[in-house]
């Protein structure tokens, strides 16, 4: 059964058009990688897939719903005096939803979070104050956070942004783990596609309305971005590296579910 | 008279009864007004609760009915107002300022007795009585069971609201039923240690609290406790001296916020 299906998806808001006419399939267990500049509708299509928006267009389904999706937000600095240790945010992603106060079942949910928090070696510092830990280790929570409510989906939202280039290794070999054990499909929206490209195996590049799916190949190469931007770009291999030249596609960016759901 | 032969008086057990209510409610209450960084707004609906307390005052009608009317409408107004975290502080400060500027006005106006007017401002809670009592139950008992109701996704959008929004929690709708829980508390404080004062029972107990403690439930149940202490104490430690009660309270609860500073930064040292 299919993880991911987009038939016909259409987004627009009022004239602008962020993509139309996407159809996509995405297996269990595959990983696929979403690239794009900013305001390409990368966001835009992971709050679809939340359900928090509505497609102008088309369909879209995701195997078990919003319950079986796991996502990882970009790591950015939270408040060190927060009340909160790791242990508390996996609980979230546990039941966090769920109204009441959660008395029942204490036993079996402590079980599955420290679970979780053990398959991503995250045991010693999980006591610990959230807002003391490193960004590194604060990933590490986030992707247990995801993992503890058993997803389908994972969709990880610029979760490297901002660690160094161990803790990227670390955290996507961890998001690669669970896809091959578990075959959750991955969506993993980022503007560097070099720290996974290893683990990647499609590509879905979108750029001012217009996309192209594939690939990694059959994606990053100067014709393919070169038609997708209407500009020459130059893709260059350096090593196992892909270098996009000319694109501008590579800026730096911040965005919130939170606060773009409130805007 | 010994403090024994004051604590046989009905007032004085209606105070402490009161107190022990308020302490639970804004003990339980603080930890999340902490997280979610609203302690300017707690005083922004207090004012207004205020301004409630002086129109009900000028009208005639039950004060307590005022202040929560007041607080209330605040909160539902700080709610729709202040979509974006960033102008929530402007809007509480333009509508606390022309809150207190009615408040005042209204109390001019008023021909009564001047004790009642000062004590919206400073807390009268020796003037509580039994049917200010049962309002003040009622209503507690209200704000706990919404808020037992709504406990996790308000917990869940108050310390990691992408996330919370990614799992289908209604961020937004959740943020203005806990502005209206805090608008009741915080009318219901007023009658004990007035407007200017809600800041002692609503923020401080839970602030400490959360100097010594990552565990949200340990910072709940310490800023019960400490609230408790704040508010029965503060009212213990007033009557044999005859001071004002919200000067004792605000007192208390400074002292065990200054020790869970100092506990913390030891702590945080080693």
């Amino acid at each position: 059964m299919t993880a991911i299906s987009l038939r016909g998806a259409r987004l627009s808001y009022g004239d602008r058009v962020l993509w139309d006419g996407l159809d996509l399939d995405v297996e269990p267990g595959e990983f696929l990688a979403v690239l794009g500049p900013n305001g390409s509708g990368k966001t835009s299509l992971m709050r679809v897939l939340l359900g928090l928006q509505p497609l102008s267009s088309g369909t879209v389904t995701v195997a078990g719903g919003n319950q079986a999706v796991g996502y990882i937000p970009q790591q950015r600095a939270l408040d060190q005096s927060m009340t909160l240790r790791g242990r508390d945010l996996v609980g979230l992603g546990l039941d966090g939803a769920r109204w009441g106060l959660g008395l029942r079942h204490r036993r079996e949910r402590r079980i599955r979070v420290d679970a979780a928090i053990e398959s991503v070696g995250a045991t010693r510092y999980a006591d610990e104050p959230i807002g003391l830990l490193s960004g590194g280790e604060q990933q590490r929570l986030r992707v247990a956070q995801a993992l503890v409510g058993d997803p389908t989906v994972m969709l990880c939202d610029e979760p490297l942004l901002s660690l160094d280039l161990a803790n990227q290794r670390v955290v996507s070999e961890l998001i690669d783990k669970r896809r091959r054990e578990a075959g959750t499909a991955v969506l993993f929206v980022t503007h560097e596609l070099n720290p996974v490209l290893p683990l990647v195996d499609r590509v879905l590049y979108l750029v001012g309305g217009r996309f192209r799916v594939g690939t990694p190949d059959e994606v990053m190469n100067s014709r393919t971005l070169s038609e997708l931007y209407r500009t020459p770009v130059e893709v260059v291999r350096v090593r196992d590296q892909i270098l996009v030249v000319g694109a501008g596609a590579c800026e730096e960016q911040t965005h919130h579910l939170a606060s773009e759901a409130a805007s | 008279m010994t403090i024994f032969d004051l604590l046989e008086l009905d007032f004085v057990q209606t105070a402490l009864i009161a107190a022990a209510v308020l302490g639970l409610v804004a003990g339980v209450l603080g930890p999340f007004i902490v997280t979610r960084k609203m302690a300017f707004a707690v005083h922004g609906t207090s004012e207004l609760a205020f301004t409630g307390g002086a129109a009900a005052l000028l009208l005639g009608i039950g004060v307590g009915y005022g202040a929560l009317a007041g607080s209330i409408f605040a909160a539902v107004l700080l709610g729709v107002l202040s979509r974006r975290e960033s102008d929530r502080d402007s809007v509480i400060g333009a509508i606390l300022a022309f809150g207190l500027g009615m408040g005042i006005l209204m109390l001019a106006l008023y021909k009564g007795r001047a004790a009642n007017k000062f004590g919206l401002l400073t807390g009268q809670i020796v003037g509580v009585d039994s049917t200010d009592l049962t309002l003040l139950v009622v209503s507690s008992v209200a704000v706990l069971a919404v808020l037992a109701f709504i406990y996790r996704p308000l917990f869940f959008a108050s310390v990691d609201p992408d996330v919370a929004v990614s799992r289908g929690v209604p961020v937004r709708g959740l943020s203005i039923v806990f502005a209206v829980l805090v608008g009741v508390a915080t009318a219901l404080s007023v009658q004990v240690v007035g407007a200017l004062l809600v800041l002692a029972l609503m923020i401080t107990p839970a602030a400490a609290a959360m100097r010594v403690t990552a565990s949200p439930l340990r910072a709940t149940v310490l800023s019960v406790v400490f609230a408790e202490v704040a508010a029965v104490g503060g009212i213990l430690l007033s009557l044999q001296p005859g001071l004002p009660v919200s000067a004792l309270v605000t007192a208390v609860s400074f002292v065990i916020y200054l020790v869970c500073r100092g506990v913390g930064a030891v702590r945080r040292a080693a």
